[in-house]
């Protein structure tokens, strides 16, 4: 079994993440623990939210009385805009993405490979949602980091040999933060423990981790 | 040529045929063209191929033409919200094709800049990518897409004017825009109809070329997640 209450919460995966973060960066974030990330943004450092609905410069969520229906992000949530914000049809949000242009995209995920394949959109047999942008961004954003717990509540692996799911990309993963620790994926290398939680041993980690990894903390 | 309509139904009249193909702008309830789709249930075509990257919700949006079975296929990225299309998709009633949400954008992009197809990094390797052409390019594998043009786009822009000049608010662009490119006929609804030479012609979204019929709509304009922060008390 798995316990939850070892390793990072929520918010320490997504301030965690944010040290990713660079100056000057354009970055887009997933729905859930991704979102989080925007609370934490390390001081001195200055980043442009895309939203993939078609805005560059998405602000804080509105207060009661500023909440405008034409003002939503990628997960339908009221937002507000910035000074340095700007608006865009989906084609060209899209070839923000698909061009290279975005710097980062951290998002969440349900499995991913020792290769760097990501599953997260959809179980079959469940209801399927659909993948939204999450495949263009994989596709596209120069580097894509993934949060998401270590393993499942029942203590079964997230980090596989090969996902299970139906894939969103194909060797996509840069890395990995879990409630756990950090890894790295580099194409055609592996997976690499880089960064342990605190409290948490390698031992530990091995025991709910299926891929391969090498460790160097 | 007279462009302005009086009403939804109006704007639609002689548009409509059993079987067509739809695409329908809008980004989950943001923009989208609230009085085109209740005309369009209201007129009881069927059949419909509709184009949208997302389904609405169950009483609102295009899940008012799942709640009367007007539609037969959805061509979509996301339809997570409606518990209606779940139904009717699980039992075999309704066919989906889902399309990654930059490859639906671009296809009416392209399909309404002539471009039949194009290639593309998304999808490769996932099941997406099952029977399309790949192709290599310095080295990267991309997959081949198509353009899609449609019997009829129906969009929402802000305002409009008796040209057919468009100009969207906010993020309430997002897929009006491209669709607007992309139908063999486009019918925009707008919050107001503004006089020639209102709209700052450096500033048109949408110029009149690609828009066919133009109407002045009511909306009611829903939220789907209401999400606002405290303000700090001194």
């Amino acid at each position: 079994m798995a316990d939850e209450s070892k390793g990072w919460d929520r918010n320490q995966m997504a301030a965690r993440a944010a040290q990713e973060l660079k100056d000057g960066f354009y970055v887009n974030l997933g729905i859930g623990i991704p979102t989080l990330v925007a609370n934490y943004i390390p001081e001195g450092v200055d980043v442009t939210l895309q939203s993939e609905n078609g805005m560059l410069g998405m602000g804080p969520f509105p207060y009661e009385d500023e909440v405008d229906p034409d003002l939503i992000n990628a997960g339908k949530q009221t937002i507000t805009e910035l000074r340095r914000t700007s608006y865009f049809s989906s084609a060209e949000s899209f070839a923000m993405i698909r061009g290279g242009h975005i710097n980062i995209a951290i998002l969440g995920a349900m499995e991913v490979s020792e290769k760097g394949d990501l599953a997260n959109w959809m179980i079959p047999g469940k209801l399927v949602k659909g993948m939204g942008g999450a495949m263009d961004l994989v596709a596209g954003v120069k580097k894509i980091v993934i949060v998401m717990d270590h393993a499942s509540k029942s203590g079964s692996p997230k980090l596989l040999h090969e996902c299970s799911l139906p894939l969103t990309g194909k060797e996509v993963v840069d890395m990995v933060i879990t409630n756990l620790g950090v890894f790295e994926v580099e194409r055609g290398k592996g997976m690499r423990l880089v960064e342990l939680a605190p409290d948490v041993t390698v031992d530990y980690v091995k025991s709910l981790t299926e891929a391969k990894f090498e460790v160097a903390v | 040529m007279k462009k302005i309509q009086n009403d939804a139904a109006s704007a639609l009249d002689g548009l409509l045929f059993d079987g067509m193909t739809i695409m329908a702008g809008g980004f989950g309830l943001c923009g989208i063209p609230e009085n085109l789709i209740v005309a369009i249930r209201d007129s009881g075509v069927k059949d419909l191929t509709v184009i949208s990257n997302n389904a609405g919700v169950d009483d609102f949006g295009l899940g008012l033409l799942l709640q009367t079975r007007q539609v037969k296929k959805m061509l979509s990225s996301y339809v997570g919200e409606n518990k209606e299309f779940e139904r009717q998709y699980l039992s075999g009633e309704l066919e989906l094709e889902f399309n990654p949400q930059g490859t639906l954008a671009e296809r009416c992009r392209a399909g309404g800049a002539g471009i039949p197809g194009f290639y593309t990094k998304t999808g490769v390797g996932t099941r997406i990518a099952e029977g399309k052409e790949h192709k290599e390019f310095n080295g990267e594998t991309y997959i081949l897409e198509t353009g899609l043009v449609a019997d009829l786009a129906i969009v929402k822009a802000w305002k409009g004017d008796e040209q057919g000049n468009l100009i969207y608010r906010r993020t309430a662009r997002n897929f009006n825009a491209d669709m607007a490119t992309a139908g063999k006929v486009t019918v925009a609804e707008v919050e107001e109809i503004v006089p020639l030479g209102s709209l700052d012609p450096n500033n048109i979204h949408t110029p009149s070329v690609f828009v066919h019929r133009i109407v002045k709509g009511e909306f009611e304009k829903r939220i789907e997640k209401v999400t606002t922060r405290e303000r700090e008390t001194a």
